[in-house]
């Protein structure tokens, strides 16, 4: 029976692995997804096979209240609440390993005889790890949800504290292994807890991408030492497996912003207040257009680069962008979408909602593509993004942002900005192209705007 | 399992998961994370033989507050990737 369990769990694991790389190309995604599930149900259908559960009534409660849970965040969300939705999960899987790893730790020191040390161990590990990803996917949603703002938390005090409970809870998973009692595992849970809050909280909004990777490596690494806790093969393998690829897109999103991730994790953007003041950027500077004016620019324009941002999304006014797409390409126009890989607020995510809207995936480029051709670019639209076109990123040595790769929109012939205002970014400075020479702004909500533009371009 | 043994898994799959995901391209982030984040809900295994193990009343509940959670994170890990990519499904097939 133990034998045939192991085999399953194998065939699991297999399922994981094709599974993952069927996921990373865009043809067999699909199904990788697919593999991935079944993956799963083969190992849970294994596991209720196995003799040691004694209990199912809880296993189904649980199994059918989980089910249905899943089900209704996942049919409901909106594209554009994609980054909060997996950041919760990723909580929630962050919090079914720490109680794992609770629950095994206390079976485990009632039976002082089977407790290892690399057991143990790993148990702390766990909840280590396990606390520290749900208390920060928290932390992250609660941003992204905007329950409250990420700036507000940029005291280096808040840092220091995340090291020194990081330290500590460090000291009591040496603890709970070296003198194992209930009393020392609670104390870790607590601390670490709260070194997930406090690693989270000061991370500046425009870093959330990053976070969000950050996390999502964690909830594996955390699955994996459950594996180590229970002396399970594949817990282990899809732990550490989802772990890599976290890292993976991690590195992605630090190299699109020219920084490492100990820069994000623990260097405060807005203390050194560079940037400049946006009464002396804007004041009297800024050009406020009209749809008209934009649709007559628009009428002769040969080629045409759409950057779209957070705020674009946040409008819904990716329908009417494509609409705008067509009435271009009609009048004979080149128009492309130039993608920032951090545009939007998860890895990836403007690509899902522009699919959403059926934009054909060729129009879009990425950064390194279209920023060669930008001052053979007649006009860029940019809706609702901010940071990422930001030329002090360039320019100004002193700006939270500086080195970071833009979208080098400003070298266009025209630029026209759809903004409800010249509030900040996510980076919380002001942008010197909202006042540039060549810039038309177009104050209003995103989808209104593009309509009026496109009625203006149908009447021209 | 030994502690070694374990601890080969662990690192050759962390050098599988890089091979298999070193080439991902842009448009496929998003779904890659929700679908990877769903297949990290495997702690479910974990969540089941804790809350079926029937120690302690502690650990059942600590066990099936586990279970629940982690079936959250799968269920709705996996479908709202599948939903994702429906989205990129159909938009090629209308340009074919």
């Amino acid at each position: 029976m133990t034998s045939l369990i192991q085999l399953g769990y194998l065939a699991s694991a297999i399922l994981f692995i094709l599974g993952l790389k069927a996921l990373a190309r865009p043809r067999t995604a699909v199904r990788g997804n697919l593999l991935g599930s079944a993956g799963m149900l083969l190992a849970v259908v294994v596991t209720l096979a196995d003799q040691n559960i004694l209990t199912y009534t809880y296993l189904a409660v649980g199994l059918a209240l989980g089910a249905i849970i899943g089900t209704i965040l996942a049919v409901r969300v909106q594209m554009t609440g994609m980054p909060q939705l997996v950041a919760l999960f990723n909580g929630f899987g962050g919090l079914a390993s720490l109680l794992v790893g609770a629950a095994s730790y206390l079976e485990l020191i009632d039976r002082p005889e089977a407790i290892g040390n690399d057991t143990a161990a790993a148990a702390g590990f766990t909840l280590l790890i396990g606390a520290v990803t749900f208390t920060g996917s928290l932390v992250a949603f609660g941003k992204l949800q905007e329950i409250f703002n990420g700036d507000s938390f940029q005291d280096q005090g808040i840092r220091v504290f995340a090291v020194v409970s990081l330290v500590l809870a460090v000291g009591l998973a040496v603890a709970v292994v070296l003198s194992p009692s209930p009393l020392w595992m609670w104390a870790l849970i607590a601390i670490a807890l709260l070194a997930g809050i406090a690693l989270v909280a000061p991370i500046g909004g425009a870093d959330t991408p990053v976070v969000i990777a950050l996390l999502n490596s964690f909830s594996g690494l955390a699955a994996a030492t459950t594996g180590f806790v229970l002396g399970n093969s594949v817990l282990i393998i899809a732990g550490s497996m989802v772990g890599a690829s976290g890292l993976i897109l991690t590195q992605i999103m630090c190299k699109a912003m020219n920084r490492t991730l100990f820069n994000v994790m623990f260097s405060s953007a807005a203390v050194a207040g560079g940037g400049g003041d946006s009464d002396d950027i804007y004041t009297g500077k800024v050009t406020s257009s009209s749809a008209d004016e934009v649709a007559l620019i628009l009428d002769t324009a040969q080629s045409v680069a759409i950057i779209p941002g957070y705020g674009m999304a946040v409008a819904q006014a990716q329908h009417a962008v494509r609409d705008l797409t067509r009435a271009l390409e009609e009048r004979g126009a080149d128009v492309v979408f130039a993608i920032h890989p951090v545009a939007g607020r998860m890895p990836g995510h403007m690509n899902v909602l522009l699919a959403e809207a059926e934009v054909p995936y060729e129009q879009l480029k990425e950064m390194e593509h279209v920023n060669p051709q930008f001052d053979q670019t007649d006009v860029s639209i940019i809706i609702g993004a901010n940071d990422v076109v930001n030329p002090s990123a360039r320019q100004d040595p002193t700006s939270p942002i500086a080195g970071m790769p833009i979208l080098d929109a400003d070298k266009s012939r025209t630029v026209v900005v759809i903004k409800r205002s010249l509030s900040h970014g996510f980076a919380g400075i002001p942008n010197p192209l909202f006042a540039a020479d060549n810039t038309l702004m177009l104050f209003g909500d995103g989808k209104a705007a593009v309509e009026d533009i496109n009625r203006a371009l149908a009447e021209i | 399992m030994t502690f070694l043994i374990a601890l080969t898994l662990f690192v050759l799959a962390i050098f599988l998961g890089v091979e298999l995901i070193s080439k991902v391209p842009p448009t496929l982030h998003t779904p890659l994370m929700s679908g990877s984040n769903a297949i990290s809900g495997i702690t479910l295994i974990g969540a089941l033989v804790a809350a079926g193990a029937d120690h302690s009343l502690l650990t059942t509940i600590l066990g099936f507050g586990a279970v629940v959670l982690a079936t959250i994170n799968v269920v709705g890990g996996f479908l709202v990737t599948h939903r994702m990519l429906g989205m990129f499904g159909s938009n090629r097939k209308r340009q074919s």
